[in-house]
């Protein structure tokens, strides 16, 4: 009864997401405001529906019922709970449902926390966030339904990978897929925004903490991702410039240059049709994610499912989506003003410096990505490109992205000085090339990989650490977006100082050893001291027992298992870490060598700095969710609450209100450093007026 | 600046391409002397030898065979009678030195290159016989 109940609801949300699309945007084209008021109360409708929806296929996952195929493909009566409400993404077809979910709690979020902005702008952004919605439901009920019955039905499923038995496996793809679908948000408000026509500041600080917040999910979901590598995979390697990361990285590039660009937008009122290009190209990234892992055509360690239809119906849905977009976009983008001028230096200078270099890098991950397809599906012949070529490519991208990371933080708005710049910066730019210099002898080895990788990363660090110093002393109240950026900018020196680090230090050893058998890595000597059977709940392990001594004393204890699933013939490597801040001690089994029972071959790895990586990235993450929940971007602008008040007569008292309290709010302007508040006058001429309370 | 960046990453790109090839290519001598490039097709059953640091395995596509050396550790879903794709180069004795073999996570998932290798090996033999046929 369960997947019936489940695939009638989808139909049901199918038919609201249509109505979300179609009524609310002839609505908005028509002036019918009864039509447009349906935005918001079918967007929550759809949300209800989805979730009931995928409520049903849980409870399919939770009651052990094979009789429904895709239940029966992707879990087992002996899989722990947890993992089985993990198994409801397991696989294609859910993942799916898990899209559509996100997809539906942003879009419900979305219209909740409008209520400030006009409904016209409104009504079109969610209908645009229906149209994904329809495209994803259709997309889910044709080529892959969850729901479908397997008659008779199988006595038992036939497990989760165990490769996703893990609890970093349970939170990866939530994260990721809501980072992929935010992209939609941004996407919608830009789409929106075409279609008025107007790409003003007010659109690009209403689409600002969503992208932020997106950004910050996506982020997050690459960084979990890339951590269930390195400790699941047993390789100790962390990002392979596998496809389908790769897919999750341009999204990220672009989302990031995004950010950036938007800030422009709505500070200075310039880069609006850049902004918006952007804007689309990071929401068709994530739609090409989606594609590349869920069509199969990809060599990958992603790619489980295979089936061509998907592949053309998530292709054919992108060739809509990139190419209506673009055409509005052409249409629109001559009627685009420019923004206020801006000089050869200026921090516009460093930001357009910023998007190009993004921009680039993320083109040059996608021909290394797409490449090897193209020439597949031209029966060109079959190849790869090596994880050398984006070695090559990316790192030296990213060498003046680091470099100009700081003096763009520290440029004037429309006129820097460079002088000026140079004598604010000097002391921290010496700091940084003398300590990246030498560092590296307190370490290990001298290169100059290792001092180029670590000037930068303490350059974008120390540089973050001056700034915010300087503002901390400096009067007035410091706003949620000046520490999101600095501590995102932190972030990311802390994970450059990592990856650089571990990257020059590292030593991967793999070697045969038996019983009372020692490996010596720098100070660390590694013992075995016992291999022993264990058992699990659905798998049996032998595990092997490691003591690791330093300089005699005996610091701790690892034990890595080699597992073998009741329910499936493939052995799992589960590595044994141990960290602190400033090194992983990594070990791994292999297999039994022949002839010899008492052998066996193993992976030690001394990894230093590796926790920099997840650190940083959570410092990231953490600076993206203060930028979003920054207070200015719950006022509104002045613009704006006028044509709400003005429409709040002829409709809702609420929205009346709100935009009142909205013109209270924006005179509290405390929050801008004084320089800031010039620009934003600049900007945005109505807000000069207002007196700082 | 663009255009710097754009020679520079076509650079990078010609050098890093890793070429495909089938057993059967292999054997007709189409493969590069010197070039990194992978095979893939079926790992032979009971071709599996472990030596004290190398391993060696025979990958066929039903048509011709290659004989692989590799010395590392074996990804956790390499077994014979399954698909395999190796990369690395050509000696001088024409074995094939892998550098890596790559691993799918799946045991049901054949990679796709390992598959394409077979099923191509598969229909020229059916062409041979098609012609041989009077």
């Amino acid at each position: 009864m369960i997947a019936e109940l489940g695939q009638f609801i989808l139909v049901l949300a199918l038919l609201v997401a249509l109505v979300q699309c179609v009524l609310p945007m002839v609505g908005s084209l028509t002036q019918q405001h009864a039509w447009q008021f349906l935005a918001r109360p079918t967007a929550w409708l759809q949300f209800v529906l989805v979730a009931g929806a995928y409520g049903c296929l849980l409870t399919g996952f939770l009651k052990d019922d094979f009789s429904i195929a895709y239940v029966a493909e992707h879990s087992n009566q002996l899989l722990p709970t947890a993992y089985k409400f993990a198994a409801v993404w397991g696989g294609h077809e859910g993942s799916l449902m898990l899209w559509v979910l996100m997809l539906s709690v942003w879009t419900s979020l979305v219209a909740y926390f409008s209520k400030s902005m006009p409904i016209s702008v409104i009504s079109r952004v969610l209908s645009v966030l229906g149209f994904i919605s329809v495209g994803f439901i259709l997309f889910i009920l044709f080529t892959s339904n969850p729901f479908l019955r397997e008659l008779p039905a199988p006595l038992e499923g036939r497990d989760l990978n165990p490769l996703l038995q893990d609890p970093g496996l349970v939170i990866h793809p939530p994260m990721l897929y809501m980072g992929y679908v935010g992209m939609s948000v941004a996407f919608s408000f830009a789409i929106a925004a075409l279609i008025t026509g107007r790409l003003d500041s007010a659109w690009s600080r209403w689409s600002r903490p969503w992208t932020v917040i997106a950004w910050a999910f996506l982020t997050l979901g690459i960084g979990l991702g890339s951590w269930w590598a390195y400790y699941e995979l047993g390789w100790g390697g962390w990002w392979f410039w596998d496809p389908v990361e790769n897919a999750s990285l341009m999204p990220w590039l672009v989302c990031t240059a995004l950010i950036h660009s938007l800030m422009v937008t709505e500070k200075r009122g310039g880069f609006k049709a850049w902004t918006v290009l952007l804007a689309i190209a990071a929401f068709s990234l994530s739609l090409l994610g989606t594609f590349l892992v869920r069509s199969g055509v990809l060599t990958s360690v992603h790619a489980f499912a295979s089936d061509p239809t998907r592949g053309i119906f998530v292709l054919c849905f992108l060739a809509i989506v990139v190419g209506s977009s673009l055409t509005l976009f052409a249409w629109r983008a001559p009627k685009v003003t420019l923004g206020g001028t801006m000089g050869l230096l200026s921090r516009e200078t460093f930001l357009l410096l910023n998007s190009v270099l993004l921009s680039v890098a993320t083109a040059a991950v996608l021909l290394g990505t797409l490449y090897p397809l193209v020439i597949d599906a031209l029966n060109l012949g079959k190849l790869s490109v090596g994880p050398p070529y984006f070695n090559v490519v990316f790192a030296p991208l990213m060498v003046p992205i680091l470099f100009l990371l700081i003096p763009g933080t520290v440029a004037k708005w429309r006129s820097a000085n460079l002088a000026e710049m140079f004598m604010h910066l000097k002391w921290t730019a010496l700091i940084s090339v003398m300590l990246g210099a030498l560092l590296p002898f307190f370490v290990g080895e001298w290169s100059f990989g290792v001092f180029l990788g670590w000037t930068l990363g303490l350059w974008v660090g120390l540089g973050t650490l001056q700034h915010m110093l300087e503002r901390v002393f400096k009067p007035g109240r410091i706003g949620g977006s000046f520490w999101g950026m600095h501590f995102a900018h932190l972030g990311l020196a802390i994970v450059v100082l990592g990856i650089t680090g571990v990257k020059s230090f590292e030593v991967e050893r793999d070697v045969k050893m038996a019983i009372g058998d020692e490996v010596t890595i720098k100070p660390y000597v590694f013992k075995l001291n016992s291999i022993d059977e264990v058992k699990g709940k659905n798998y049996t392990a032998s595990q092997a027992q490691f003591e690791v001594f330093n300089s005699g004393q005996s610091v701790e204890i690892l034990k890595p298992e080699k597992r073998h699933y009741l329910s499936s013939a493939m052995p799992m490597t589960e590595a044994a870490i141990s960290s602190n801040l400033w090194r992983d001690l990594y070990v791994s089994m292999g297999d039994p060598l022949p002839g010899d029972a008492h052998q066996l071959s193993m992976r030690i790895y001394y990894k230093p700095f590796v926790p920099w990586l997840w650190v940083g990235v959570l410092i990231m993450v953490l600076g993206g969710v203060l930028a979003a929940f920054d207070r200015r971007y719950r006022r509104v602008s002045p613009n704006t609450a006028l044509q709400t008040a003005g429409q709040a007569l002829s409709g809702s008292e609420l929205e009346g209100s709100d935009a009142v309290g909205g013109l209270m709010n924006q005179s509290a302007l405390g929050e801008h450093s004084p320089q800031e508040q010039s620009d934003h006058a600049h900007g945005d001429p109505n807000s000069g007026a207002h007196v700082p309370s | 600046m663009l255009c710097i960046a754009a020679a520079f990453v076509l650079n990078a790109f010609q050098s890093n391409l890793v070429f495909f090839f089938t057993p059967s290519q292999v054997a007709k001598g189409e493969a590069p002397k010197n070039r990194l490039f992978r095979i893939g097709g079926m790992v032979k059953e009971g071709s599996l030898r472990k030596g004290s640091d190398e391993i060696e395995f025979v990958v066929t596509d039903f048509t011709s065979e290659v004989s692989v050396r590799y010395s590392g550790l074996l990804p956790d879903l390499f077994k014979e009678g399954k698909g395999v794709v190796a990369q690395g180069r050509l000696n001088e004795q024409g074995q094939f030195a892998a550098t890596e073999v790559l691993a799918k996570h799946d045991e049901n998932y054949m990679p796709p290159e390992a598959k394409g290798a077979i099923d191509k090996a598969a229909l020229e033999r059916a062409a041979k016989t098609v012609k041989a046929a009077p």
